[in-house]
């Protein structure tokens, strides 16, 4: 453990190192997952024509879908995890095997290189914040408590997001067909976490389903704590559950692996 | 150092039929066939010993390999490395061995191999001042130190070989697992690669298990050779006494000074090639003196050697020799 500790720092500048080298395709994929652009867009158009009133009785201008959805480009920047992706590719290529030699458990060496992008990641959110700034100051809450509240609450969604990527990722290990399921779970993922809709603004019924399960701590509760939705009481209620959800998480992923990783089948070679 | 006992490796695999019924069948209801790839072999290995791994494609030879360096969990039988389960994977245990196999593994494709080299010097932990050692040393034995800062995509297929072995060796194995390491060099490159790898083992005292389809590679290198087909093994011993026991006879080559005729050299033994100047024999080797004494008084020889049968067709006709067994073992049953 202390030897792997020791070897974090040298494996996250290989990484950034890497993530230099790659920046071109990081880019070209940063620039596909502008979807929350479009969704601000026409929530605004919507919001022009008629109030938009969502369950907690809060009305949407256009300057909230503003906030609203510049946060969500944002936390979806530095949450985002490919992991269940990446291990799909590298189970089949049978490339797997070059991680399993290696004395240091290949789930920590995933999250570093993740971690190891973040920089780059943050780059492309800052102009984005500066934005918000300009455009939405009014939506930011001002108790200094939530944007305390808001860095855990980041590391939490990002540990949920990293985590659910990993253990999605390790149906590969048991059935054939885990990319239809990864497609399914992205397309959860999409619904779910309120990164296309506000939760405040889902029919009553499908809130509760969004509320029961994991996708919204992952983006829909930072963009909605730094959007300033909630009291801080409130806030620090759905951060713990948030934790809750990252530490079953956690031992879930662990647990999946050991168990999948003796069914590898180490293709090639 | 290394044990293996009854060693089986049975993948299980997804039969389908092509088609969308099959599919949509396989659904519901999926058929499994089982690949006995490795059906119970044993070995021992003792520290500091080169071991070749001969046997055709599909023989199971890279399928052993991966059971004793941890990536693949035996169906059956006990597997020891140094006292260590490999499939356990313990830190102990992956710090002490590395399998190398094909051609893009672990170099960083878009850094160069100096950014691998010091990833695994962090991962494998190994203390800065021993790691310079190291690392002159591999880096002045294999002669890549001008290519170890340039990415690794611009570095030609043998340095980037070169520099995959030096990668696998940051750390020091004690025993060391090469699977085809010279696949798809030129002839100069495979002789750097072998002589590189005699002397770290000398050097080292590490052990080696290599399988190469170049017999050239084991013959080199390999004292004591495994042979491995179908998933068995059919020999372990030397190098020498499989290619005796498998074709006792020897070549006996003659330069010729004047054409001789066909029936005349059949006469001695079997003609495995002869034209005008030259004639090659394929003779028992009890009585190589006889032939050659019998050759010399009869026929015009400006020159004679005698060698070996080339490894290549000792090993074809060890294989076929094999099949045809299995075959007549089918028919019997
Ligand atoms: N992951 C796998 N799944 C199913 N069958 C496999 C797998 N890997 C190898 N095999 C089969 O097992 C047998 C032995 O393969 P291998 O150990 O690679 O042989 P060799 O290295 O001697 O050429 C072959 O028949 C091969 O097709
Ligand atoms: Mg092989």
């Amino acid at each position: 453990m202390t030897r792997t500790l020791r070897a974090l720092p040298t494996l996250l500048k290989i990484g950034i190192a890497e993530a230099i080298a790659y920046r071109a395709e990081m880019l070209v994929w940063v620039l596909s997952t502008t979807m929350p652009f479009v969704m601000w867009v026409m929530w605004s158009a919507v919001a022009q024509v008629s109030p938009v009133v969502g369950q907690s009785g809060r009305a949407y201008g256009s300057a909230a879908f503003s906030a609203y959805f510049l946060c969500t480009f944002m936390v979806r920047q530095i949450v985002a995890s490919w992991a269940s992706w990446e291990m799909n590719f590298e189970v089949r290529q049978g490339t797997l095997a070059m991680r399993l030699l290696r004395p240091i458990h290949p789930v920590i060496s995933y999250a570093m290189g993740h971690l190891a992008a973040l920089p780059l990641r943050f780059a492309v959110a800052t102009p984005v914040a500066v934005a918000l700034v300009l455009t939405a100051a009014a939506e930011l809450p001002h108790d200094p408590r939530i944007w305390a509240l808001w860095v855990p609450c980041m590391v939490g969604a990002w540990l949920v997001a990293f985590f659910s990527n990993i253990a999605v990722g390790t149906l590969c290990f048991f059935m054939e067909s885990s990319l239809k399921v990864m497609e399914v779970w992205l397309a959860c993922l999409m619904v779910f976490s309120g990164y296309l809709i506000p939760l405040d603004l889902f029919p009553p019924a499908l809130r509760v389903v969004a509320e029961l399960l994991p996708f919204r701590y992952q983006i829909g509760l930072p963009v909605e704590v730094m959007t300033g939705r909630y009291a801080f009481a409130e806030a620090a209620r759905l951060v713990a559950i948030q934790w809750a959800w990252a530490a079953g998480l956690i031992v879930l992923s662990f647990a999946l692996w050991r168990t999948g990783v003796k069914r590898f089948q180490a293709y090639g070679g | 150092m290394i044990s293996v006992r009854g060693l089986k490796k049975h993948y299980r695999v997804h039969k389908r039929a092509p088609g969308l019924r099959a599919a949509v069948k396989s659904l519901f209801k999926r058929e499994y066939t089982t690949v006995p790839a490795v059906d119970g072999i044993d070995f021992e290995i003792k520290p500091g010993e080169r071991v070749g791994f001969l046997g055709p494609n599909g023989a199971g030879k890279t399928t052993t390999l991966k059971v004793l360096s941890g990536l693949l969990y035996p169906s059956e039988g006990e597997v020891r490395v140094d006292g260590h389960l490999p499939q356990k994977r313990e830190v102990a245990f992956l710090s002490k061995i590395m399998l190398v196999m094909g051609q893009k593994q672990q170099l960083l494709w878009d850094l160069p191999p100096a950014d691998t080299f010091e990833l695994n010097r962090a991962i494998y932990d190994v203390p800065r001042d021993e790691m310079k050692k190291r690392l002159g040393n591999l880096v002045e034995l294999l002669a890549i130190g001008d290519v170890i800062q340039k990415p690794t995509r611009q570095l030609s297929l043998g340095e980037r070989m070169k520099c995959e072995l030096a990668a696998a060796l940051v750390h020091g194995p004690k025993v060391l697992f090469l699977d085809e390491p010279t696949i798809g060099l030129d002839v100069s490159m495979q002789v750097v690669m072998r002589e590189f790898i005699r002397t770290y083992n000398e050097q080292f005292g590490a052990t080696l298990i290599l399988t190469s389809h170049y017999m050239d590679d084991v013959a080199a290198l390999c004292p004591r050779v495994i042979v491995i087909d179908k998933g068995r093994l059919s020999y372990d011993g030397g190098l020498a006494e499989l290619v005796q026991r498998v074709r006792p006879e020897k070549r006996v080559a003659f330069r010729l000074s004047a054409a001789v005729p066909l029936a005349q050299l059949e006469a001695l033994g079997k003609v495995v090639r002869h034209d005008a100047a030259e004639a090659v024999l394929q003779v028992p080797m009890d009585q190589v003196n006889t032939v050659v004494g019998k050759a010399l008084a009869s026929l015009p020889v400006k020159d004679l050697t005698v060698e070996n049968p080339p490894l290549e067709e000792v090993m074809s006709e060890l294989f076929s020799r094999s099949r045809a067994d299995a075959a007549g073992k089918g028919r019997a049953a």
